[in-house]
């Protein structure tokens, strides 16, 4: 069955999206962090889901409402499965990685921190990983300490940690792969290292989940972050894994229908975890097209996802250093399917701007990495990204749409 | 290359992104206004000696694609010597010249950024160092961004 087996060979004929032209050649979608494109299988379970099954979840008794719910706890233990949580009732379906960690700043942090406690982040940290703890610093009186970063090679100074982890660090929040370095953080490291200093961990793995095996036991860390859309699925669904005991420790974040077990004019009680942190109702069309992804990638085997997207991600990386006037910015070896770079005297709007003319898709900017980008003394670079659909002949494409761009804006002077 | 693409980096434009005039902090400015473009991180800083009601210097400072920087570089040329009033015109033909595509009747370097009204997502790079300019015209403290103008 083509659908649910699909071969590394004709990969590319799953991803309707990517057969066409782009201002006269063939699209070459190198946009793959900011969102990847979506397989027929996908596509094909929301639609099914739409046109047979769709009715309210929970507390129906009729034949629709039970299949929707059956659909969509199925996709729950699917996605448990998929990063091997021990419970399905350890994930919450949320809107995408911004608001899982929103989650665990309002609820976790709102409920653990005060006065004199200290939130450690690092240095590399996606705006989405830093700005919802800013803002539960300001409400409790907890304050904000960085990992730096090592220089372009883009590590973590991991000599730093022990002198940063003190026992007022109570929470300690990293990301997994770093969206526009590409470096591998060594997560399962980071996680009993703050857990020997009583610290509870929050990865973000936004840019690893699709590309690699994520496993929460093996990483042991407490809570872990992803997106649907960047791993072959929909918009609007995420997923927040929390380990249990935390989670029954923590009040509702938001509340309404579906999170209650009574309710009385003046006080309620809370449904036990997930439900507690699932109000209103749930996105279970698109959690259900969430676990379709699952099996996608499962089927391609998240191993080979690594070395393929890797591999490719060092290959862009040796091919365009040789550029003249080319900074790139990560580590040179083991990293992430992604490279960013800039050129000296060329800014990355006008570099997304003439690959685009090459009907290649780029992104360019801050990669909402402002803090790290000022550390590494850039406004904005350039970034290839990459996914299972992706080839070798794409990173010819990327590097000879680049020299052209260099060749033109040299010849401007 | 395509023509859009050619339109778009013209050689006046390059030249202005190549060889900034007028870049950097003048001492003597008694107004000044930032500008920024959250959504691309533009930056632009734009310094303004007022003398009256004439512009007697203007200077930019700033980082950005070649459009803003260019942009930014071709106005200080453009607003020296005007008053504010001039310059609140001019600055609505640059409007007209970069959202319709159409070059003004006289000539003038601003008919070089017709170029843009082919890639919209690029207005608000060529608008952002006018936005600056006319808020420290104004005297308005608050920074200017591309995010709450039309464009």
């Amino acid at each position: 069955m083509s659908a649910t087996s699909p071969s590394w060979e004709r990969i590319r004929e799953e991803f309707p999206a990517l057969n066409q032209q782009v201002n006269g050649h063939p699209l070459v979608y190198l946009d793959n962090a900011a969102t990847t494109q979506k397989p027929r299988a996908v596509i094909q379970a929301l639609d099914r889901f739409y046109a047979h099954d769709n009715a309210n979840v929970h507390r129906g008794l009729h034949a629709l409402s039970m299949r929707a719910t059956d659909a969509y706890e199925g996709a729950r233990a699917r996605v448990a499965a998929f990063v091997n949580a021990a419970d399905p009732g350890e994930i919450i379906f949320t809107r995408g990685t911004t608001e899982s960690i929103n989650l665990v700043a309002a609820s976790w942090g709102g409920a653990n921190l005060g006065n004199g406690d200290v939130i450690l982040l690092t240095e590399m940290e996606h705006h989405s990983n830093l700005v919802p703890w800013q803002l539960v610093a300001q409400r409790t009186g907890a304050t904000l300490r960085f990992v730096p970063v090592t220089g372009d090679d883009g590590l973590l100074d991991l000599s730093s940690l022990d002198r940063l982890l003190t026992p007022e660090v109570k929470v300690f929040g990293f990301t997994h792969v770093s969206n526009s370095l590409g470096t591998i953080n060594p997560v399962a490291e980071l996680c009993a290292r703050a857990r020997r200093a009583g610290a509870v961990t929050v990865i973000d793995a936004a840019q690893s989940a699709g590309h690699m095996p994520v496993d929460v036991r093996a990483i042991g860390c407490d809570f872990l972050a992803f997106s649907g859309h960047k791993m072959a699925g929909v918009t609007g669904i995420g997923a927040l894994y929390g380990r249990r005991a935390l989670l029954e420790s923590m009040p509702p974040w938001q509340s309404g229908g579906g999170m209650i077990s009574t309710v009385d004019l003046l006080e309620s009680r809370w449904k036990p975890p997930p439900e507690r942190f699932e109000a209103g109702t749930p996105n279970f069309a698109d959690a259900v097209a969430l676990g379709a992804a699952c099996d996608f990638l499962d089927s391609l085997g998240r191993e080979s996802i690594r070395a393929h997207d890797g591999a490719l991600a060092r290959t862009a990386y040796e091919r365009l250093s040789a550029l003249p006037g080319i900074r790139l910015i990560g580590p040179p070896g083991e990293r992430g399917g992604l490279v960013s770079f800039a050129f000296r005297d060329i800014h990355a709007h006008d570099v997304v701007t003439f690959a685009d003319e090459d009907g290649i898709a780029l992104r360019g900017g801050h990669h909402c990495n402002q803090p790290l980008m000022k550390r590494l003394g850039l406004t904005s670079t350039a970034r290839a990204s990459f996914f299972v659909y992706n080839e070798e002949r794409e990173i010819d494409a990327l590097v000879a749409s680049m020299r052209r761009t260099v060749r033109f804006f040299g010849a401007a002077g | 290359m395509s023509s859009d693409l050619s339109d778009l980096y013209q050689q006046v434009i390059l030249d202005h992104n190549r060889r900034p005039r007028n870049r950097g902090r003048i001492p003597s400015a008694n107004r000044a206004a930032h500008g920024d473009n959250p959504s691309c991180g533009d930056q632009c800083d734009v310094y303004i000696r007022l003398d009256g009601n004439k512009i007697a210097d203007i200077s930019f400072d700033g980082s950005g694609c070649a459009i803003s920087m260019a942009s930014a570089s071709l106005m200080t040329t453009q607003l020296k010597g005007k008053t504010a009033a001039e310059a609140g015109a001019l600055y609505e033909q640059f409007h007209k010249i970069v959202t319709t595509g159409e070059e003004p009747d006289e000539m003038s370097d601003l008919g070089a950024f017709a170029g843009v009204h082919a890639f919209p997502a690029r207005i608000k790079c060529a608008t952002l160092s006018w936005h600056a300019a006319l808020n420290a015209l104004s005297g308005d403290p608050a920074p200017a961004t591309t995010e709450s103008h039309t464009d």
